[in-house]
């Protein structure tokens, strides 16, 4: 991060140009979702504009563009559990609790 | 006995505690989050139909521009001290309080008109999961605007003696705020849009 006054002051143009980027984003957003696209093809398109957005911010505002190795290190383990969470859901495709066990009855039945 | 590596580096990490601790919370506020919108997904997906339209776009839309404005503030009030523009920073402060505070109001509209219609957390599934996520979302906002009030009235005294540590504060609560921000940027086209 920057700590010299002078380095600090050029830094100010970015996080303006980044805050009508932001800004831009959101009307792009807004405008998207007013094209009424397929539900997956509209969450597939708000996602991508989001984590953008998400990016900037976080390598702008938050400095994470010239950050020390602890912090990347320490986001790294954080990224590796977020994907392992968002993950969980699909593995409820193969979730059978609470489904009741239908048998099927015997060939011979009533013999 | 005072704490050690507060305002100075450690040599091993090349960073001081407090902006490690930070990050590490900030972590925590991801899984935190993270499994919110891990059980969203799941009950969008076990939902036989999922309601369109129920939220406005347009207070939706306000209170993006009203979190992205106040990230562009937060910032310029940490690069204000940095630049030990005093009187800037606490405007920048002050600015940022102020757009949290209408982001606030702006919810509490919102709510209002919900429970009017009868649309409380019970009504459905997708208005339990609406007011878990933002009334959550909302606390942190409260929480942000307490850290801010402090630092604005009796925590800036903490300048006059100790400067570097009040920046490093400032730095740590902007930190935190613009996490707020970056999680409303999902929850915005997640809750309102799709």
């Amino acid at each position: 991060m920057h700590s010299d006054p002078a380095e600090i002051k050029k830094s100010i143009r970015t996080y303006m140009l980044v805050g009508a980027v932001l800004l831009v984003g959101t009307v792009i957003t807004v405008a998207a979702n007013q094209l009424h696209l397929e539900v997956p093809l509209a969450i597939t398109v708000a996602l991508i504009i989001a984590t953008t957005k998400g990016s900037f911010v976080a390598a702008v505002f938050m400095h994470l563009s010239h950050e020390k190795k602890w912090i990347y290190g320490a986001l790294l383990l954080t990224v590796a559990f977020f994907i392992v969470l968002m993950t969980v859901p699909f593995l409820t495709v193969n979730d059978n609790i609470g489904t009741p066990i239908t048998v099927s009855a015997p060939e011979h039945a009533g013999h | 006995m005072e704490i050690p590596y507060i305002v100075e580096t450690r040599a091993d990490t090349g960073l001081n505690n407090s902006k490690l601790g930070i990050w590490l919370f900030l972590a925590s506020e991801v899984m935190l989050f993270g499994a919110l919108f891990s059980t969203y997904i799941i009950l969008r997906v076990g939902a036989p139909e999922w309601p369109h339209g129920e939220l406005s776009v347009l207070f939706g839309t306000i209170n993006t521009v009203i979190l992205i404005s106040s990230s562009v503030t937060m910032v310029m009030a940490w690069a204000s001290l940095k630049m030990n523009e005093w009187a800037k920073h606490r405007m920048y402060l002050i600015v940022t309080i102020l757009l949290a505070s209408v982001f606030l109001v702006n919810k509490f509209f919102e709510y209002a008109e919900h429970v009017g219609k009868g649309e409380l957390p019970s009504h459905d599934t997708f208005f339990a999961i609406y007011f878990t996520l933002t009334g959550l979302h909302g606390l942190h906002i409260v929480g942000g605007i307490v850290v801010m009030l402090y630092l604005l009235g009796p925590g800036a005294k903490l300048h006059k003696k100790n400067p570097e540590m009040f920046t490093n504060r400032i730095e740590a609560t902007g930190l935190y705020w613009h996490f707020v921000d970056l999680v409303w940027i999902f929850l915005f086209p997640v809750l309102y849009l799709l």
